[in-house]
């Protein structure tokens, strides 16, 4: 039995959560109703600002007529994919730099660079080289963000606790023990908030990709949208789009508090 | 006395960017089996450098180290270096499974060692769950695991408060003992030396090299912390002390 002091720290901890969720839930129908009735008192100019009961229509022409479905899931399908492979290749790669260290310093200033130049520049290569297909979504998905998962996971790799590597040593451990009983294991909560970034970056690249190249997708139908001065389309793909990663965003989160174990 | 261990003319310079630091010099010492030496020395004047070489973790320079029949070495160092995600079994195990001998003999000697020394309900527990002290027990007990004829202890409590660190010592020493093992004690606690050691090597600052060795003859030798009463210990504290040469 708790005493009557903690139950009311309980209780103003709960009170809180849900003051917090009311005002939240509030300011979103604030903005979505304001949003409304601006639209139909013609305060705002729809053609351009678009407005909830139209955005609404359209997701349910989309999905009449034109398969949302259809476009969402090739959105989730490129961005899943880049995610693994970026996960794979990142940590492969990160995995050779730590082992050695004389490749890591020869590659260390290319790494800055290909991290910092924006990787949309890159895009008509990619188009030219690869060809407007879905493998060109994937190249640019996977360029945004296979370097920083090498350069996250690396650095994860690399503050391994060095009186640890020193007792590894002095069991006689070979450097293969060590990277595995050692430090992949102890980089492990490391590694799970480099993927939670990485999927995000994933989900940019996916959809810049689409911008540039494809048939499918929300980024298709935001590009597509604009092009044909259709803003109710545009807003519509944008909504999905918050929908679609806010999703994704929590799958991660979900799994990462379910996997990162707390010393 | 067996000679166990016999080292000459140690010399370790380390090499690095800003210039060569000569960290050891002229380091000459015999270990006897079942003896219980401690290193005491100033700041920085290569304690831990000796310890590195013994177990391998550092070249030499210049000198001969030999160990005689063969005898193997355990490392213990300040921070008990417990992985937090095995269990305390499981960490035992770690030297084991690194040398590849993880036959059922060893586990069973392990888990020996566990019940005997007070942490048999807690073999399948996290570290995290562990007090300092019972962490630093299962540190010795994973070094004791592979079975090593020397112990080599780097300050091997000063990363535990002063109260717990006296019941710690008590609880090692008697560990240490009942297995039979000889022992090189690193630490810059004097009065934590003359409890626990029966010689006493005094080292220079640096370039460490041998100052001084005692032999430790207390009235009632017992465990640390009773050593701590005896009549004598107030004179090697003394005699150490100003051996030592500390820069304020
Ligand atoms: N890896 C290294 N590279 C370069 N210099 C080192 C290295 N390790 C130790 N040294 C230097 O060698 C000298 C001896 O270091 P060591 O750690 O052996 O001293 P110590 O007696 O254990 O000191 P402390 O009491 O602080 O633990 C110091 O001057 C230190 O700066
Ligand atoms: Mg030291």
């Amino acid at each position: 039995m708790y005493s009557k002091e903690h139950i009311k720290y309980l209780k103003k901890i709960k009170i809180d959560k849900i003051i917090i969720l009311s005002i939240q839930v509030f300011l979103i129908i604030l903005f979505i109703g304001l949003w409304q009735i601006l639209a139909n008192y013609n305060l705002i100019n729809t053609f351009v600002t678009s407005s909830p009961i139209r955005v609404l229509k359209t997701t349910i022409n989309l999905y009449q007529t034109n398969n949302l479905f259809q476009h969402i899931f090739t959105t989730i399908y490129e961005t899943v994919i880049s995610f693994s492979l970026a996960t794979l290749i990142g940590i492969i790669i990160a995995t050779i730099l730590w082992w050695n260290k004389f490749i890591s310093r020869v590659l260390d200033p290319y790494l800055i660079i290909l991290n910092s130049i924006p990787k949309v520049a890159l895009g008509p290569i990619i188009i030219i080289w690869i060809g407007a297909k879905t493998s060109s979504i994937i190249v640019m998905a996977l360029l945004i963000s296979v370097i920083v998962t090498i350069i996250n996971v690396l650095n994860g790799f690399n503050k391994t606790d060095s009186s640890k590597i020193r007792l590894m040593k002095s069991l006689g451990a070979t450097k293969f023990q060590t990277f595995f009983k050692l430090v992949l294991p102890s980089s492990f909560n490391n590694i799970i908030s480099a993927l939670k970034i990485n999927v995000s970056m994933s989900l940019i690249g996916v959809i810049t990709g689409e911008f540039l190249v494809s048939k499918k997708g929300i980024g298709y139908l935001i590009m597509y949208g604009s092009q044909v001065f259709n803003l109710d389309l545009v807003i519509t793909g944008i909504v999905i789009l918050a929908i679609v990663s806010a999703i994704m965003y929590y799958i991660v989160y979900y799994i990462e508090i379910k996997l990162i174990k707390n010393d | 006395m067996n000679k166990i261990l016999n080292i000459e003319n140690l010399k370790k310079i380390y090499h690095t960017k800003q210039g060569e630091i000569l960290a050891i010099d002229n380091f000459s010492f015999n270990l006897y089996e079942g003896e219980f030496v401690s290193i005491v020395g100033p700041s920085g004047c290569g304690k831990s450098t000796i310890l590195s070489i013994l177990c391998g973790l550092e070249d030499i320079s210049e000198g001969t180290i030999r160990f005689n029949n063969n005898s193997t070495i355990g490392y213990m160092l300040q921070q008990d270096s417990l992985f937090n995600w095995r269990t305390i079994m499981e960490n035992c195990l770690l030297g084991l499974e690194i040398k590849n001998e993880l036959t059922k003999e060893n586990k069973q000697y392990v888990l020996n060692l566990l019940n005997t020394y007070g942490l048999g309900d807690f073999i399948n527990n996290y570290p995290s769950s562990l007090s300092g002290g019972m962490r630093q027990r299962a540190a010795l007990i994973r070094t004791l695991a592979t079975k090593p004829d020397i112990l080599l202890l780097d300050e091997p409590f000063s990363a535990l408060d002063y109260q717990t660190r006296l019941a710690v010592s008590d609880d090692v020493y008697n560990i240490i003992k009942k297995e039979g093992k000889s022992v090189i004690m690193v630490t810059h606690d004097i009065s934590e030396a003359i409890s626990m050691a029966d010689r006493i090597i005094v080292l220079t600052s640096r370039p460490g090299t041998v100052k001084s060795i005692h032999n430790i003859e207390l009235s009632n030798k017992s465990t640390p912390i009773e050593n701590r009463k005896a009549k004598e210990f107030a004179y090697y504290y003394d005699l150490i002390w100003k051996e030592i040469d500390y820069h304020v």
